[in-house]
């Protein structure tokens, strides 16, 4: 499976659903009961941010020209791809957090310990067994996708062009 | 996940119109993944200024708005669901209280007194003289005295109880102070801004579950007997293969035991019959669901279609041409099912309604017409069926039911009075390793029926004699366990030993889930004939519900817990988000009451610390070791 992560703003409840399927993903477990009790605790690459009454989950974008990537001294942080995502390497990463300054979007954090950094994966292992990262699988408004940008591309266009042929534009 | 272990709804599951219909596992299904802050019991809606949760992966000194943390949100949750429950018992259990009433004024509803003993009984129990009084005067005492209950204190019951539970009690405080008092302070004291302290709420809430087990629920059993007539040991039969191809299916839906008595009883009058064979039908079958099929089972032996899961799949054979419900676990989908088919639907209780579903009031004084009345438009409605469409599978299970705590050992012993002598000496010799209640409903996150098999199954091997109520006992019965014979294929050598001597099956079927009171007056007979401890906390038993699903579970589990009994619950109740709480139910409240919950969500491994606990219990008693080795159990795949 190839895609990018989509948020429709509109549909996002800030429910957390995305917040506590990533952790539990991330956990050893899987199992919510036991990865609420393993320590350290699994931690969530998703956060719901809200301002203004607007709920939208964040997560890396996994940027083509990754600042992150371009700061990261130690090569812990690679981009291998154009399809990709952005990998962590966490035993060549020296907590520097120089990908945390250089994140446009803020997304990037470092785990409890101090010692290394969470970020996104796009659930890569799930992604090779056909299954949806677990963000969007949890999104009970399906507020969060997974598209190809071809697909995003193509809807959007089916958007705007059903709103002329409405009249709404 | 596989939908069920009932090969009659696999059956209907698998059909042609099966598998294009909708039910509750394809609903289920679609809520995955449920939502982790609900599930684990630390989103708090109560107040306006929510909806809080706890971070359950996030730092420990989270709080909500008002601040209380997750202890305080998984507690207050917790109790309002024991709330709901023992409301839920008792309010049935004061609808019973209310006929009897119109009963004994003489009403026109065609109630009337069944069991004069039982009145008697109830009656010197409630210290209401009954000589020289008619039934009927003794009755309306008797029902008062009931509804009395849910106003005050004492609910008298409770002596029932040994006297060091009653000890435990006092010293805890909790004695109900009325049963309806108990739901409206727990709603109290979980409203914004009252109790913070888990285990000061969940005290209340055992305090609401007693008021249930020993109050609403226990005068519910009580009063039906007096109504509808005790039960005593009855042949019948289980699963959708009592659906009948040539007869009117009437489907009793529910758990109240007053109205479908008359519909039954209507069913065999002659007029009715004489028009149901005017319109071609072969007769009227009336058959039920859940727990208001119990009742019908246990006093008169009306077979039990199926359990709370099995509702849709009723419907979906298309041979059920009406189905009338009451209250509780109805499941509001059985309206788009009953729309697919020629099926009439049909509401009775003012409490329980459906959009579009046709209501005919069920009132105490027109009872006998309502039934009537029923009963004729399912006759019209046999008329409208399709056979074409009809799938009945052909599953039917043998089964004896009807066991209650003055029937059981009767047969025994040769006195005219009910001893539980044979059963305690039968445990103090090792025949048997102790008792277990295995009870509760259906839950579409588990395989249907899967649970309550597996784990009776290995119960049964262990020589551990298993009491059922509700879908739980429906559960079995489908499968044959509640056979004589099944203690021949399943029982360990000592319970068969028991069962071929009593001349019972290995599994007790004691009736509906207000019923799980019968359960709790055998565990004080128990104790009272003696050799097994003091109190109930004493007895080599336990307790499971495997597949629960409803509020009315939860307060069930409860008030075992309360009344000193070690309780397997699984799924367990959605408290797991906060560690303390989930630490005073499974270990500090045995300080309290002497019982406690065991959250294992494995129903084999669920039976193994039952056990485990009874060898335990039996080891603090000093009883002899057990006099067989263990039945290799075998899983049964």
């Amino acid at each position: 499976m190839k895609g990018v992560i989509v948020i429709d703003v509109e549909k996002c409840l800030g429910c957390r659903s995305c917040q506590v399927q990533c952790a539990l993903e991330h956990s050893h477990s899987k199992n919510l009961v036991e990865a609420i009790r393993e320590r350290p605790a699994p931690r969530a690459r998703v956060r719901v941010e809200a301002v203004d009454g607007l709920a939208v989950p964040l997560q890396c974008r996994h940027c083509e020209d990754a600042p992150c990537v371009r700061v990261c001294p130690s090569h812990a942080l690679e981009k291998p791809g154009i399809d990709d995502p952005v990998s962590v390497t966490n035993e060549r990463c020296i907590g520097c957090s120089l990908c945390i300054l250089a994140c446009p979007f803020g997304v990037i954090d470092m785990d409890v310990t101090g010692k290394a950094i969470v970020n996104c994966d796009l659930c890569v292992e799930r992604l090779k067994n056909d299954r949806l990262p677990a963000c969007v699988e949890g999104c009970p408004t399906k507020a969060l996708q997974f598209k190809s940008l071809k697909d995003v591309s193509s809807g959007k266009r089916r958007k705007y062009l059903t709103a002329i042929a409405r009249g709404d534009r | 996940m596989k939908q069920t272990v009932d090969r009659a709804a696999q059956k209907v599951l698998d059909s042609t119109i099966g598998r294009q219909a909708k039910t509750v596992w394809d609903r289920s299904e679609a809520m995955e993944p449920r939502c982790g802050f609900g599930d684990l019991g630390i989103c708090c809606t109560i107040c306006l200024q929510g909806p809080c949760r706890i971070d359950p992966f996030g730092p420990p000194d989270q709080k909500g708005c008002c601040g209380a943390d997750a202890d305080t949100i998984a507690a207050r949750n917790f109790i309002r669901a024991i709330a709901a429950g023992c409301a839920a018992h008792s309010d049935h259990g004061r609808d019973i209280a209310s006929t009897l009433l119109h009963a004994a004024k003489g009403g026109t509803g065609g109630f009337r007194i069944t069991d004069a003993a039982k009145l008697n009984a109830i009656a010197a129990e409630l210290g209401i003289p009954a000589e020289g009084r008619s039934p009927e005067q003794v009755a309306e005492k008797v029902a008062l005295a009931c509804l009395e209950q849910f106003a005050r204190s004492p609910l008298p019951f409770m002596q029932r109880a040994p006297e060091p539970l009653k000890k435990k009690w006092s010293q805890a405080t909790l004695w109900p102070k009325g049963i309806d008092r108990e739901v409206v302070e727990v709603l109290h004291r979980t409203h914004e801004g009252v109790d913070a302290d888990y285990r000061n709420l969940i005290l209340s809430g055992i305090r609401a579950a007693l008021a249930d087990g020993w109050g609403g629920s226990m005068l519910a059993t009580e009063l039906s007997d007096i109504l509808f007539g005790s039960p005593s040991p009855i042949r019948s039969k289980a699963n959708l293969g009592v659906l009948k191809a040539d007869e009117v299916n009437i489907v009793v839906h529910g758990h109240e035991p007053a109205l479908s008595d008359m519909v039954a009883r209507a069913s065999r009058e002659g007029e009715l019959l004489d028009y149901a064979r005017h319109k071609g039908a072969k007769g009227i079958n009336v058959c039920g669901l859940c727990c208001t099929s119990i009742e019908l089972l246990m006093r008169q032996g009306y077979p039990a279609l199926g359990n709370f899961l099995s509702q849709e799949l009723a419907i979906l054979t298309g041979a059920v041409d009406l189905m009338v419900v009451d209250v509780q676990c109805v499941m509001p989908g059985i309206q788009d099912m009953a729309k697919c088919f020629h099926t009439e639907l049909l509401t009775t209780s003012p409490k329980a309604k459906m959009p579009g579903v046709n209501h005919l009031e069920f009132e105490e004084s027109k009872a006998h017409a309502l039934a009537h009345e029923i009963v004729r438009r399912a006759v019209d409605a046999y008329t409208r069926r399709r056979p074409e469409r009809v799938n009945i599978p052909d599953e039917v299970m043998d089964l004896v039911a009807g066991f209650t705590v003055e029937n059981i050992f009767t047969n025994l012993g040769g006195t005219f009075r009910s001893t539980f002598r044979p059963l305690n000496d039968a445990i103090i010799s090792g025949r048997l390793r102790g008792v277990a209640a295995v009870i509760g409903c259906n839950n579409a996150k588990v395989t249907q029926d899967e649970g309550h098999l597996a784990m009776t199954r290995r119960l049964l091997a262990a020589d551990v004699l298993v009491v059922q109520t509700g879908c739980s006992a429906t559960a079995c019965a489908k499968e044959g366990f509640l056979r004589p014979e099944a203690a021949l294929e399943l029982a360990g050598e000592g319970l068969r030993e028991i069962c071929e001597t009593v001349g019972i099956p290995p599994v007790i079927h004691m009736g509906s889930c207000v019923d799980n009171s019968r359960v709790l007056r055998a565990l004080c007979e128990m104790v009272k004939e003696g050799g097994l401890g003091g109190d109930i906390s004493d007895l080599p038993v336990a307790a499971a519900a495997p597949e629960a699903m409803s509020e009315k579970a939860v307060s069930i589990g409860c008030y075992a817990v309360g009344s000193g009994v070690f309780t397997v619950f699984s799924p367990p109740p959605r408290v797991e988000g906060s560690r303390n709480v989930v630490e005073f139910l499974t270990r500090g409240i045995e300080d309290v009451t002497g019982g406690k919950f065991c959250f294992e969500r494995d129903p084999v491994k669920g039976a193994e610390a039952m056990i485990a606990h009874m060898d335990a219990k039996r080891k603090a008693l000093g009883l002899s070791p057990m006099m067989y080795k263990e039945k290799i159990y075998k899983e049964k795949k």
